[in-house]
């Protein structure tokens, strides 16, 4: 059973009259690589400026390694940050920036130099330590903010977003780096990204956040594979979702037919939203498929194509490397494993 | 046709010539004037009698026989500076203190205190200065060099104020945060990243604060009761006798007008220099 390092207990945060968080309730464990997904404006970053002690909790307790630190200053705290926008100091160089946490703490100096480019290195940034802050690369900027934080050796290291601004490229190496740079240090890393993609591809743990609650927790292929809801798997990645109906165990009804499914224990005749991910279909010949429709459209992605196929009105999107023309008939099959049943969600 | 259009651009370009010859002939001629009579040989202005260097010497190293009158300048002169000197620290350190304030402020908050920070500062001198007489007759404060020093204080901060907040304005909102987050206490961040960030509108602040105090005279003359002079107010009363103004005011006019070319080369050329370097 891992620790758990930090805790949010019903947590509530209001910004004027706009509350932001609502009796939020999440655990973080020892060396986890825990990632808060979710739209602009859902309360991921709040949530990480409460734990990193930059606001404090309208209600409710923070608890880290056992202990409550809603009181706690952020310097009080062994948690450090790396922001978004980087927030490097700009009158100094990179190594007094690296330096900055260890010379307030009175670091002897010898020991500081050591660690500095100890740092540096782990970054790859060894030959900039005297170079301007101004005339670095966004992402040697963000190496920088990097090595700023982690040098202090803290249990925690909270980013926010800290791939924004970089392009396609050199976020996914980072991506590749930070994962890496975690597993090295040991560190628990607290990540807030509103990209899918990026959450998918780092995380231990996954947490779905919308309007300031949370949806779901879990591993990325959990939260892939068994989104809860309609919001979650509209979210993570392309779905077909299809309102239906349970008609029995393992039986849903849904776009007039009726299909197996793994799933059980709903009412009879329960309104549910059916997922199928668009790779999840499979082409058959039309004369074997329980599904038959026309090709509406299709776009060439690179590693598959992008069809849309209209049966009896609905529209299916389906992600392929078998080609198509458009105005073609097609069979299409699915696995009853890959429909996924979620109940309706109450407020919608 | 082509060259009666020629001649036409050219008389326009020369009209714009003598136009801005014109401008600056107005605007540096009074410096001029006064740099040559400060090296006139005669007490009178009005007749030139030959080069000099006699009244620089008499301001600046005549101790031992120096005339009342100069003695009198002189004092006016040194509580000038020395007014000017402890008022811009003061205000320096207040208005920087104010502007972190106000920049910490939401918006709506923000907006509504540089209104009340901008009122002092497009008040006219005249109102200032009797409002703040009254006020210090009010409190039976009697008037002299510390009532001067308050009231340049008071109308210095507003200038740091407007010189320092757009500073603020342009850091990275979370650079205080960041220095939290890496160690600092509150007032460490503000020493250690702040302060290093807006310290061109710090000092671009205190040099407002410093000419507008070693300039005043209204403000000065309602404050000052009947004891203290600054050079403004020194001046004024002389100005009853224009013809008997000693001529070391010339030297000390054009030794002013010197410092000032100096420090605004001085701090453009720096800046020159700080740019290139991005």
């Amino acid at each position: 059973m891992k620790k758990r390092l930090i805790v949010l207990n019903h947590v509530k945060k209001s910004f004027g009259d706009l509350t932001v968080l609502d009796d939020f309730n999440l655990y973080i464990n020892e060396n986890e690589f825990i990632t808060l997904l979710g739209p602009s404006g859902c309360g991921k970053t709040t949530c990480l400026r409460l734990i990193g002690g930059f606001e404090s909790p309208d209600e409710g307790t923070i608890e880290f390694d056992g202990k409550v630190i809603n009181d706690l200053e952020p310097n009080e705290r062994e948690i450090n940050t790396c922001f978004q926008k980087y927030a490097l100091f700009p009158h100094l160089n990179v190594y007094n920036n690296v330096a900055f946490g260890l010379k307030i703490k009175k670091v002897p100096k010898a020991e500081i130099e050591e660690r500095v480019m100890q740092t540096l290195k782990l970054v790859k940034l060894e030959d900039y330590a005297s170079r301007s802050i101004s005339t670095l690369s966004g992402g040697q900027q963000q190496r920088v903010a990097i090595a700023r934080a982690i040098i202090n050796r803290p249990k925690v290291l909270l980013l926010d977003e800290p791939l924004g601004a970089l392009d396609l490229k050199l976020r996914q190496e980072m991506q590749y780096e930070l994962k890496e740079m975690q597993r090295q240090l040991g560190i628990t890393f607290v990540y807030v990204t509103h990209d899918q993609e990026e959450a998918l591809t780092m995380s231990d743990v996954i947490v779905i956040m919308n309007e300031g609650k949370i949806l779901q927790i879990g591993s990325p292929e959990d939260i892939y594979n068994e989104p809860k809801n309609r919001f979650v798997a509209n979210f993570i990645g392309e779905s077909n979702i299809f309102e239906g109906k349970m008609i029995d165990d393992y039986w849903v009804h849904f776009c007039g037919r009726d299909f197996k499914c793994v799933d059980k224990g709903f009412e009879e005749f329960e309104e549910v939203d059916v997922v199928i991910r668009p790779e999840d279909f499979d082409f058959v010949p039309p004369s074997k498929a329980k599904i038959v429709g026309r090709v509406d459209s299709l776009i060439f992605r690179g590693v598959h194509y992008e069809i849309n196929v209209i049966v009896d009105g609905h529209e299916y999107t389906i992600h392929t490397t078998k080609y198509r023309e458009i105005g073609d008939k097609v069979g299409l099959a699915v696995e009853p494993a890959n429909i996924h049943i979620m109940k309706k969600e109450a407020s919608k | 046709m082509i060259n009666s259009r020629l001649m036409k651009k050219k008389s326009r370009q020369g009209a714009g010539l003598l136009l801005t010859i014109l401008l600056f002939a107005f605007l540096y001629l009074p410096i001029i004037i006064i740099f040559i009579i400060s090296i006139n040989n005669s007490t009178r202005g009005y007749r030139f009698e030959g080069l000099t260097l006699k009244w620089y010497s008499e301001l600046l190293f005549n101790f031992k026989t120096p005339s009342s009158d100069l003695v009198i300048f002189r004092e006016a002169i040194f509580n000038t500076i020395w007014v000017a000197l402890r008022s811009t620290i003061i205000a320096t350190v207040l208005g920087t203190i104010f502007a972190i304030g106000i920049n910490a402020l939401d918006k709506k908050r923000r907006v509504r205190m540089m209104v009340l920070n901008n009122i002092p500062v497009v008040n006219p001198d005249i109102v200032t200065g009797i409002s703040l007489m009254v006020v210090f007759t009010l409190i039976s404060f009697s008037l002299g060099e510390t009532t001067v020093l308050i009231a340049h204080v008071f109308f210095s901060i507003p200038y740091v104020v407007l010189s320092v907040v757009p500073k603020l304005k342009r850091l990275d909102p979370n650079m205080y945060e960041a220095a939290l987050d890496l160690g600092c206490s509150r007032l460490c961040a503000i020493w250690k990243v702040i302060i290093p960030n807006i310290s061109t509108g710090i000092i671009g602040g205190a040099l407002i604060a410093f000419t507008m105090s070693i300039d005043d005279f209204v403000i000065s003359y309602f404050t000052s009761g009947i004891d203290f002079e600054n050079v403004s107010i020194w001046l004024y009363t002389k100005m009853k006798n224009p013809q008997n103004l000693n001529p070391t005011l010339y030297a000390y006019n054009v030794l002013i007008i010197l410092i000032t070319i100096g420090v605004i080369l001085f701090i453009s050329l720096k800046r020159d220099r700080k740019e290139k370097q991005k």
